[in-house]
């Protein structure tokens, strides 16, 4: 290992939410790493954790929420431990956050204009007038048309394409070294779904931006991600090289997802595999491995003890079919 | 259709026994969870058996003229030196017992409160149903009218109302017409909500399939939306009716207040209070004082219950 | 927008001719005016001369035409008790009347608004709790109640504050002002505060209720994701977005407190509008009655149709036309 850092370093991060019927652990014991100008995808079903990932990463995990253990390193910072007002600086300067609905991320009241400048000026010293161009040079950017007449716009005269390009921007500020996407297409039309994704890997190329990708489309994944971590029930089943997970995953939950996607590449005379049941409750996860009651390749080892990442080739993958004896033919049966 | 949808005060129609529901459900259960609920319940319940047993209670008859003594007049409460029994919370000018007079005060302001709810509700239960059953024009005129008394305070309604009734009637009414005229102008001044929560849930019931079988056999539809819609909005207007009986209470207690309420013959606890106005520069304020008091804490425990029906009623307010 | 404002004052107009009808009918059904006219003992040749001298053998709708057109001229007829014009009546009374509401308006928003947003960012301090319990009484306690409290309190035993009137008043032209005198201003505070105290339960309620919904919302969430400070979030984005409401309750409530003025009026000898018209319902002087109901719904529909047009300075998103790029 040499001395350069991660981008993102999270390890064994739990994120619990304290409830009168208990304590439910949303996010239970995940590592990962993001390095300069990689895309990392997280995928799942909803409920799965992606999202609070992301929210404990930028700090914005509420009450009733908490970060329960672990640590997480930005470009070597422990981030995880810091007092408020100093997260609070970290935030929109050094991570940025795109969300799910352009439509009502945007303040309605407040012109584009305001909240760029009033970002920027948030984090660095710029002038008023220096944060106003920073700002319309940030909208040519991220495409929009015109900038320096469209800036002094309103939310609601942009089109939800447009206004998530005005939340990349948002998020652009302050050059960040991490932008976290949180279902960044999910809300807009297909046409302009790839719009956006190419524009998010153009600017993580041009700057060097790690990505934390969190969405529950594959085919968003596929596209654009460099490595891929597969979720379920707040832990990450299997994690790798976007190709080989997609191509040819190890994981038994990740099987039946890359099953549920139809593939151009691969023979596609193979049927579309469904995962039988549903993904447990957050109150109701079973002992041992959480997709046991769902797994095809389920033995008794699976229903008590939990599995742990193992390295296996160029994955981490969290089932006990590959412990110490990798059978791999017996996997793929 | 879908503005109906909106207004409609309940979801699905479940025609079940409103009262089986209630037994139930989380009602009753968020009711023995709330120490304060149980504490207004428990003085409203008082302040009813209070007015109902005031005959017995009180130890004077405070309208009968023949009782009050005006050497006993002025005295203040028994704890205070001069204080003098029966009169546990002193006397007024004409020797009038505070605690009989609250007892009997409250009587009154109940049964006007109690009866101009029950008036306003039937009034606007019936015009809700006759709006959202007849439409059209009717349900035009009906609304437009709630509407426009809508945009007036309740108290300046009742307040012209009770006017116009007076000058219609003419010269000096008796204590027992005043009563039914307060009754009359606090009905007219709150029948609106009743109406908008009925219409609401009327049209929504009135294009479902039921009322059209309803029409194919013959049955009156009416009776049939009747039957169909009262216990969809039972829960709605048990909550309505219980905050307007705490606002009832009030705008009586401010009309005999403001002197076009209950006489000084017969005084409600507003009319106490006016009367006990009079005396609160020369020190005696007891005569103001404990009228002012039953009258805040019957309104307060009143909308406490309110408070809680609403949210005990309405769980995606909790 | 245009045509929005424009269906809006039809709307007013329509509400106003409705009350016209009103009160049209209770001038004229109500008790018989020429019996205010003329005494006990006059004979009836000459009560019908009394009746066509004032046009009641019309037929009713020309009656109603003349009516409405006179009210709309401001002129109300003549009080029974004061034979004087009611529109004089009413002006005289109008100032005090006007500055108790705004006072009342003022004290209501600053401190609603305050407490509101208090108790929405701190919900579970100690506070905010108290904050919460002075609301239940506020709503709870009938108006006149707290005035005669605030009465016996401060001016009764401690002597600071006068009970009733308006103290000095400095006439500007018709208009006379309590503002600009020492105890002028001294006698304003508690009728402002008996007659604010509902209107800024009602206020801090809302806030608090709206300061908690747009403190959930996306676009708060990514104010903090941003990193702006917290100050910032919740004094400039939360804060405006709550005020559209609010506006809307100032505006729509004032109506309401020249209305509850009446009570409060009372309470404190206040010689305004209000009082006449209790005086007016003691006495069942129906021309004031019927001027007064005219006034109000007067300044209801104008502030309704304010509130609407402000709504649309507030709000962006409401605004129409789309404003040209300076």
């Amino acid at each position: 290992m040499s001395v350069l850092h991660p981008v993102l370093s999270v390890r064994d991060l739990r994120v619990e939410f304290v409830t009168r019927r208990g304590i439910l652990k949303a996010i239970d014991g995940i590592s990962f790493d993001i390095a300069k100008g990689e895309v990392l995808g997280v995928v799942g079903e909803s409920g799965a954790g992606k999202s609070v990932t992301g929210s404990a990463v930028i700090g914005l995990i509420d009450p009733p929420g908490r970060i329960a253990g672990g640590e997480i390193h930005l470009s070597g910072m422990r981030i995880d431990n810091l007092p408020p007002e100093e997260m609070r600086r970290v935030r929109g300067k050094r991570i940025g956050m795109i969300f799910q609905d352009p439509l009502t991320s945007l303040n309605p009241l407040y012109r584009v204009s305001e909240q760029l400048i009033e970002t920027i000026r948030t984090h660095t010293n710029l002038s008023a007038s220096a944060a106003r161009k920073r700002a319309i040079d940030l909208l040519a950017e991220v495409g929009i048309p015109a900038p320096d007449k469209r800036i002094d716009s309103y939310p609601h005269e942009f089109s939800g394409g447009m206004r998530q390009r005005v939340v990349i921007a948002l998020a652009l500020c302050a050059e960040p070294e991490l932008i976290i996407a949180d279902e960044p297409t999910t809300a807009l039309d297909v046409s302009v779904q790839a719009q956006i994704i190419s524009l998010l890997k153009r600017l993580g190329r041009e700057h060097g931006t790690a990505i934390m990708l969190v969405t529950h489309d594959m085919g968003v994944i596929a596209e654009t991600a460099d490595r891929v971590a597969v979720m379920y029930a707040g832990r990450i089943a299997e994690i790798g090289p976007v190709r080989d997970v997609v191509q040819n995953p190890l994981h038994p939950y990740a099987k039946g997802l890359m099953g549920a996607i139809p593939s151009l590449e691969n023979d596609s005379s193979e049927r579309l595999v469904q995962i039988p049941g549903s993904m447990p409750r957050l109150s109701a996860i079973p002992p041992g491995c959480p997709f046991n009651p769902r797994c095809p390749n389920v033995f008794d080892r699976c229903r008590v003890e939990r599995p742990d990442p193992i390295q296996h080739s160029e994955h981490r993958v969290a089932c006990h079919l590959y412990d110490q004896s990798p059978v791999r033919s017996e996997a793929v049966a | 259709m879908a503005e109906a949808i909106q207004t409609a005060p309940t979801t699905p129609s479940e025609p079940a026994s409103w009262v089986g529901r209630f037994l139930d459900s989380d009602v009753w259960a968020s009711f023995k969870r709330s120490k304060l609920t149980i504490a207004a319940a428990f003085l409203t319940v008082l302040f009813m058996a209070a007015a109902v047993l005031a005959g017995v209670l009180a130890p004077q008859d405070p309208f009968d003229p023949a009782q009050l003594d005006l050497l006993n007049s002025r005295l203040p409460p028994i704890w205070n030196a001069e204080g003098m029994a029966p009169f546990l919370l002193g006397s007024d000018e004409q020797g009038r017992d505070i605690f009989s007079a609250i007892l009997y005060g409250l009587r009154i302001s109940l049964a006007v409160g109690i009866l101009g709810v029950a008036f306003s509700a039937t009034l606007g239960i019936a015009l809700g149903l006759i709006a959202g059953y007849v439409g059209g024009t009717v349900d035009a005129v009906i609304m437009r009218i709630a509407d426009v008394q809508l945009t007036f305070p309740a108290i300046l309604i009742a307040l012209l109302v009770d006017g116009v009734v007076k000058s219609v009637l003419g010269g000096q009414l008796d204590a027992g017409t005043t009563l039914s005229v307060l009754v009359f102008s606090i009905g007219l001044s709150f029948w609106v909500q009743y109406a908008r929560t009925v219409r609401g849930s009327v049209m929504v019931e009135k294009n479902k399939d039921y009322i059209a079988a309803a029409r194919l056999i013959g049955l009156p539809a009416p009776v049939i939306m009747f039957r169909h819609v009262l216990p969809n909005v039972l829960g709605p207007v048990l909550v309505i009716a219980t905050i307007n009986l705490a606002l009832a209470i009030i705008t009586e207690a401010t009309l005999s207040f403001l002197g076009t309420g209950m006489p000084e013959t017969m005084p409600s606890l507003g009319t106490l209070i006016r009367i006990g106005n009079n005396y609160l520069f020369s020190g005696e304020w007891w005569i103001v004082a404990f009228p002012g008091i039953a009258l805040a804490l019957l309104v307060l425990s009143i909308n406490l219950l309110g408070d809680w029906l609403r949210d005990a009623l309405n769980p995606r307010l909790r | 927008m245009l045509a929005f404002i424009v269906r809006r004052a039809l709307q007013a107009i329509g509400v106003l001719l409705a009350v016209g009808i009103i009160a049209f009918a209770m001038f004229r059904f109500a008790g018989d005016p020429v019996n205010q006219i003329v005494s006990i003992d006059t004979p009836a040749a000459e009560r019908e001369q009394v009746r066509r001298s004032l046009g009641l053998d019309d037929p009713v709708p020309v009656q109603m035409a003349r009516y409405l057109v006179r009210t709309a001229q401001g002129d109300f007829g003549v009080s029974y008790q004061f034979r004087q014009p009611v529109s004089d009546l009413l002006a005289e009374r109008m100032p005090a009347t006007l500055e108790l509401a705004l006072c009342a308006t003022i004290f209501a928003t600053v401190f609603g608004v305050l407490m509101g947003v208090y108790s929405g960012l701190k919900r579970d301090s100690v506070l905010a709790k108290v904050f919460q319990t002075i609301s239940l009484i506020g709503i709870s306690l009938p108006t006149f109640l707290i005035g005669i409290l605030l009465i016996y309190l401060f001016a009764v035993t401690l002597g600071w504050l006068p009970s009733y009137g308006r103290g000095d008043t400095v006439q500007l032209g018709w208009w006379s002002t309590g503002l600009l005198t020492g105890s002028g201003l001294k006698a304003l505070i508690m009728p402002s505060i008996t007659l604010g105290l509902f209107q800024m339960t009602l206020i801090m309620r809302i806030v608090r209720a709206e300061m908690l919904e747009v403190l959930r919302t996306d676009y708060i969430k990514f104010a903090r994701a941003r990193g702006l400070t917290t100050r910032a979030i919740h004094f400039g984005h939360a804060l405006k977005n709550t005020l559209v409401p609010v506006i809307t309750i100032v505006g729509l409530q004032f109506g309401s407190v020249i209305a509850f003025a009446i009570i409060t009026e009372t309470v404190f000898q206040w010689p305004g509008m209000g009082l006449l018209f209790v005086q007016a319902v003691q006495n069942v002087d129906i021309p004031i009655m019927a001027a007064y109901l005219m006034l109000v719904a007067l300044i209801f529909v104008a502030i309704n149709l304010a509130v609407d047009i402000l709504y649309t300075v507030v709000d962006p998103r409401l605004r129409t036309t789309i404003r040209q790029p300076t």
